[in-house]
């Protein structure tokens, strides 16, 4: 599919894995180019975890193949990648350091490299007072900077993170981004995932977002924010609710107060907005924002929500269309969210779901034709009691934006 | 390949010899050893006393022979019995270690298999006396002493043996039995301890990032290997430590045979070993909790143990029987039974060369089963899991 040249690193090409009826890889490509930190992000379930496990032979592919610099991976080429796994596991009584030399054995360097890397990653993650411990008896933190020494230890051609920055302190926060920089810039291709979007969005060159085994969007933050217009912040104590849902290209996004955030499609004006606001009185604050990695990733999984078959816009449009008035809109999206939730099981991947993912569903991240539904505006995002859905809440949404289209 | 297999074995090694409770273990274990040898060779060899049976005229000497094996540092308990044939029955079946029979002077003594040398310097002595006082009775001036003397030393107790004398078959079954104590405890302590480290790595989570360097193939064989020599090495240091000890002790008088009994124990430990560890390996590697680990290893541990009890009984009730020779072929019970028939000396060659057979072409299979198993199940941690289904993803090529 992709031809191999000298930067091509890893390739991930369509590759499909299930467990029994659920489906955690569902023809899943991607790839990381050496030299290149890629950022995996996605919901808890979203397969994420399971790619990596394929990509490091630790799960057998249903189908679709991997390849490192255009070629099938051997054992032997797989023992010079770098892991981290989700489930951080060590020998609890080992002692650090002869636990990283080990490992750097295992991956095939000799005893004397093996000792001197070791304590290099020793000092170079600040765990020379712990060096003689053993494992069990360092704190958590501790026992995660051991587990991210053990991934870098035998100098790995591939870094694979699983979640390497959750539990760390923002000192080792720092010094593991710097240590993937670095990484990156000795030609090693490092591919991690991360629910702390802000740190994916400094620190990666591209970013990948899955939603239930599928990579739905990749690229650069840059790439990804083009055509999913601008972010607008109006401070208008005087507006009364719902001044905004009727302007043309607007979204409201939150509600806070008497700051209302917007978004304004791609090439939408700004000015008649600024119009709107000032109609209602005086205006504090207008400011225009690039939407962050974490509102992208609200778009992205938005509009190709897995439980509306046939592509997400389509149907959300038809949801649009269709709506009703914006209080029975909501009701009804959360009695069919209630009565769907068993049914949430059969979303693939269905697990727990990033409160206020779906406030988004039905935005035109690409500009298509106009989808505002009041029914969604009038459901803020980030409202407790809409984000507490749990695993059925993506399922029953879907659900219920079918049966009003 | 090779390499990770020998760097994984190092660490279990390591591992070992740097705990503790394994040094003092070892220790424990050559000291009751020992004491084991003490008491069993002198429960076995020697009753507290040697019971002697007087029968007709003989029931005269009961005193000075009691006295006579005193000073020679035998005790000797007496009874009389009336019929010689029903002592003869009683020397048979072990109730009397040696009937006397005859005049005070020209004495017979019967016993099973070997007269205590004791014992039987007492009865000359008692003979000699008698004699001499017969000749001194009879007296006359010409009479030289020489001849005197040499009627005296040729007058010494009859001794007939029911059975050929086998002066080593005791030592040899308590060397057999302590070889089967040995064996059973090793393989029980080390099949267990690879079965733990199998559950160890699985519910640590270790193995996540072990499987991403090396295959489960060479994760398994590793610490098979690297714990079969830490078995092998403690089970030599324990068997020669107490081997040295007894013979020093003098409680053992056999020690080239014992010492190839030790060997030939060595040999079969390895092949027990390996047949046992592929099971206990698969076994453990079905649970992901080291709580659940005894309950998936008790049908293991159970077959161990039976083997145990049943070379035990077998050994000291029927070590020449038709039973033991069946049992001591088939794989599960060879590894215990067979090297203590060797010790016995009542192996034939065809027999031990057909268990070694079989026992190697169970240890082929169950190490294809096992490994499939292992690699089926190893990295499911969502709880116990079925054999049949380790079985059909083990056998997924990945």
């Amino acid at each position: 599919m992709l031809a191999a040249d000298g930067a091509t690193g890893l390739v991930v090409d369509r590759v499909c894995k299930r467990f029994g009826t659920r489906t955690a890889c569902d023809d899943l490509t991607l790839r990381v180019d050496r030299g290149e930190v890629f950022g995996f992000v996605g919901g808890n379930g979203a397969g994420k975890t399971t790619a990596m496990r394929i990509v490091l032979g630790v799960l057998p592919a249903d189908s679709g193949r991997v390849t490192w610099a255009g070629e099938p991976i051997t054992p032997a080429r797989r023992a010079r990648f770098g892991y981290l796994p989700e489930e951080r596991g060590l020998y609890p009584r080992m002692r650090v350091l002869d636990h990283l030399v080990y490992l750097a054995e295992l991956h095939g360097l000799p005893v004397d490299d093996a000792h001197r890397a070791a304590e290099y990653w020793i000092a170079r993650l600040g765990l020379r007072p712990h060096r003689e411990q053993e494992v069990q008896r360092l704190s958590l933190g501790n026992q995660q900077r051991v587990q991210l020494a053990a991934a870098l230890v035998h100098g790995p051609e591939l870094l694979v993170l699983d979640e390497p920055f959750s539990g760390l302190d923002p000192t080792a926060v720092d010094v593991l981004a710097g240590v993937l920089r670095d990484q990156a810039a000795r030609g090693v291709p490092v591919l991690f995932s991360s629910h702390q979007l802000d740190l994916v969005e400094r620190l990666c060159d591209r970013v990948g977002i899955i939603r239930a085994g599928r990579v739905v969007a990749t690229g650069t933050v840059g790439e990804l924010r083009a055509g999913s217009g601008t972010t607008l912040v109006v401070d208008a104590p005087g507006a009364a609710a719902g001044w905004a849902d009727r302007l043309p290209g607007v979204r409201v996004l939150a509600v806070a107060g008497s700051r209302t955030t917007l978004r304004l499609a791609e090439g939408a004006d700004d000015q008649p907005v600024l119009a709107a606001a000032l109609a209602t009185g005086p205006v504090r604050e207008f400011r225009r924002d690039r939407p962050g990695l974490a509102e992208l990733y609200r778009d992205v999984l938005g509009r190709t929500d897995p439980a509306t078959p046939g592509g997400g816009v389509g149907a959300a449009s038809g949801a649009g269309t269709g709506a009703g008035t914006g209080a029975g809109r909501v009701a009804s999206a959360a009695g069919a969210s209630g009565a769907t939730s068993a049914g949430g099981a059969a979303s693939p991947g269905g697990g727990t779901r990033w409160p206020g993912a779906h406030q988004d569903i039905g935005w035109p991240a690409n500009g298509s034709s106009e989808p505002i539904d009041a029914g969604y505006r009038n459901g803020p995002p980030g409202v407790p009691g809409q984000g507490a859905g749990g695993p059925g809440e993506r399922g029953g949404f879907g659900d219920g934006v079918g049966r009003s289209g | 390949m090779a390499r990770a297999v020998w760097v994984i074995a190092r660490r279990e090694v390591r591992t070992r010899l740097r705990a503790r409770s394994f040094l003092v273990g070892t220790a424990v274990s050559v000291v009751v050893l020992v004491a084991f040898v003490l008491v069993q060779t002198s429960l076995f060899a020697r009753h507290t006393d040697t019971r002697v049976g007087l029968s007709g005229q003989a029931t005269a000497v009961a005193e000075p022979l009691r006295d006579e094996a005193r000073s020679r540092g035998l005790a000797v308990s007496t009874s009389t019995v009336r019929d010689p044939a029903e002592g003869a029955a009683q020397v048979a079946d072990g109730d009397l270690d040696a009937l006397v029979t005859g005049a005070p002077g020209t004495l017979r003594v019967l016993v099973r298999d070997s007269v205590d040398e004791n014992l039987r310097g007492a009865l000359n002595t008692l003979v000699q006396k008698e004699v001499l006082r017969g000749l001194l009775a009879t007296l006359d001036d010409g009479a030289s002493p020489d001849d005197l003397l040499a009627t005296m030393s040729d007058a010494t107790v009859d001794v007939h043996a029911l059975a050929a004398p086998d002066p080593t078959g005791d030592q040899r079954l308590v060397v057999a039995l302590v070889l089967v104590v040995l064996l059973y405890m090793s393989l029980l302590l080390h099949g267990t301890m690879v079965a733990q480290g199998v559950v160890e790595e699985k519910s640590s989570r270790v193995v996540e990032i072990l499987l991403a360097a090396v295959r489960p193939w060479q994760l398994l064989l590793g610490k098979v290997v690297g714990l079969g020599l830490v078995g092998l090495a403690q089970l030599a240091v324990i068997g020669a430590a107490g081997l040295v000890l007894a013979a020093t002790a003098g409680a053992l008088t056999i020690p080239a045979a014992a010492a190839g009994t030790l060997l030939w124990g060595l040999f079969w430990y390895v092949l027990g070993y390996l047949f046992y560890a592929a099971v206990f390996a698969a076994a453990g590697s079905l649970v992901s909790r080291q709580e659940e680990t005894q309950a998936v290893l008790l049908p293991v541990t159970s077959v161990l143990v039976l083997t145990f009890v049943l070379a035990f009984g077998l050994l000291t009730r029927s070590p020449t029987g038709t039973g033991t020779a069946v049992l001591s072929l088939l794989p599960p019970f060879a590894p215990i039974l067979m090297p203590a028939r060797l010790a016995l000396g009542t192996a034939p060659a065809w027999q031990v060369l057909l268990a070694a057979a079989l026992l190697l072409a169970a240890v082929a299979a169950l190490a294809w089963l096992g490994g499939r198993v292992y690699t089926g199940a190893i990295l499911r941690t969502d709880g116990r899991v079925r054999v049949r289904d380790a079985l059909r993803a083990g056998s997924r090529p990945s």
